[in-house]
């Protein structure tokens, strides 16, 4: 769904329109579970903050009063049901990634030594490999940053709208998005060196 | 701004000017670096291909199917603030 139907989608709902409430269910339920098991971690406690999402959604649809900001709005109430339900991480320390260590490895100093990009499929169908790399680079980025690649390249959410919902500071968005991104593309990198080549010689 | 003269202070901008958040001049200072530094090309490439790559990435795991009661549960909600509505 764009963002146009989205909007649509809660303007009906305002409106009590029939049918907008199964077609808004089906359509959020999916998407802030799919955030909270990348958050949490855990299936249980995503279907959990995907119920508390919408419930509390619905309770306070008369605040949504600009519906072009469905989405932010709804991943605010995401967010905090979210944090309930975090549960080890709660005393561990932030864990930070510095930017020298997420410069490709040269000597000297660059060119830098990457692997192959060019052989990434950008057809619509990632393959399954690729999309399990992926998987393990969301999971494995710290929390700080993962939440801000979810919200900023997953959800597409803007730079604004992620810093009112994390409660932090754009600069702070800024930095923790390109580290954050830096530390995926890395990850990316290990995954094309060693499972793609093997997928060539496969074929 | 600092201007971004070597690799290192290109890489740290990369994220500010794939999202166009930067200002026109530091976006020609990069540009300018780069039409004469092929790593730095190959890397931005690199890390577009990553946004992109997240932008179309849909997780394998989805919710399970919605129980009747928890349905009734989120429209009963709905209900309530839609009869709250209404004039006496």
């Amino acid at each position: 769904m764009d963002k146009d139907a989205e909007v649509q989608l809660a303007r009906d709902l305002l409106a009590g329109e029939a049918g907008a409430f199964d077609r808004f269910v089906g359509y959020f339920r999916a998407k802030v579970f799919q955030y909270a098991w990348l958050m949490c971690g855990h299936r249980e406690d995503a279907e959990e903050v995907a119920q508390e999402t919408l419930l509390k959604v619905f309770e306070s649809i008369n605040q949504l009063r600009e519906p072009e900001r469905v989405r932010p709005w709804v991943f605010r109430i995401a967010r905090n049901a979210c944090l309930m339900k975090r549960r080890k991480s709660v005393f561990a320390p932030a864990q930070e990634l510095s930017l020298e260590a997420l410069m490709p490895s040269h000597e000297d100093r660059l060119p830098l030594q990457i692997a192959d990009w060019t052989a990434l499929p950008e057809d619509q169908v990632l393959r399954a490999e690729l999309r399990s790399a992926l998987d393990r680079a969301i999971a494995e980025l710290p929390e700080n940053y993962r939440a801000v690649v979810l919200l900023r390249d997953v959800e597409e959410l803007s730079t604004e709208e992620t810093a009112q919902i994390l409660e932090i500071g754009t600069d702070v968005v800024k930095q923790r998005l390109h580290r954050g991104r830096l530390a995926m593309r890395q990850k990316l990198d290990d995954y094309l060196r060693t499972a793609a080549p093997k997928q060539e010689v496969n074929r | 701004m600092k201007r971004p003269e070597t690799c290192e202070e290109v890489f740290a901008l990369l994220s500010d000017y794939l999202n166009l958040e930067l200002p026109p001049e530091a976006c020609a200072e990069i540009e300018s670096h780069m039409a004469g530094c092929d790593p730095c090309v190959e890397f931005a490439e690199s890390l577009r291909k990553t946004v992109e790559l997240c932008r179309r990435y849909q997780p394998a795991e989805m919710p399970a199917p919605l129980t009747g009661q928890a349905r009734a549960e989120l429209e009963a909600a709905w209900q309530r603030v839609l009869a709250a509505r209404k004039p006496l």
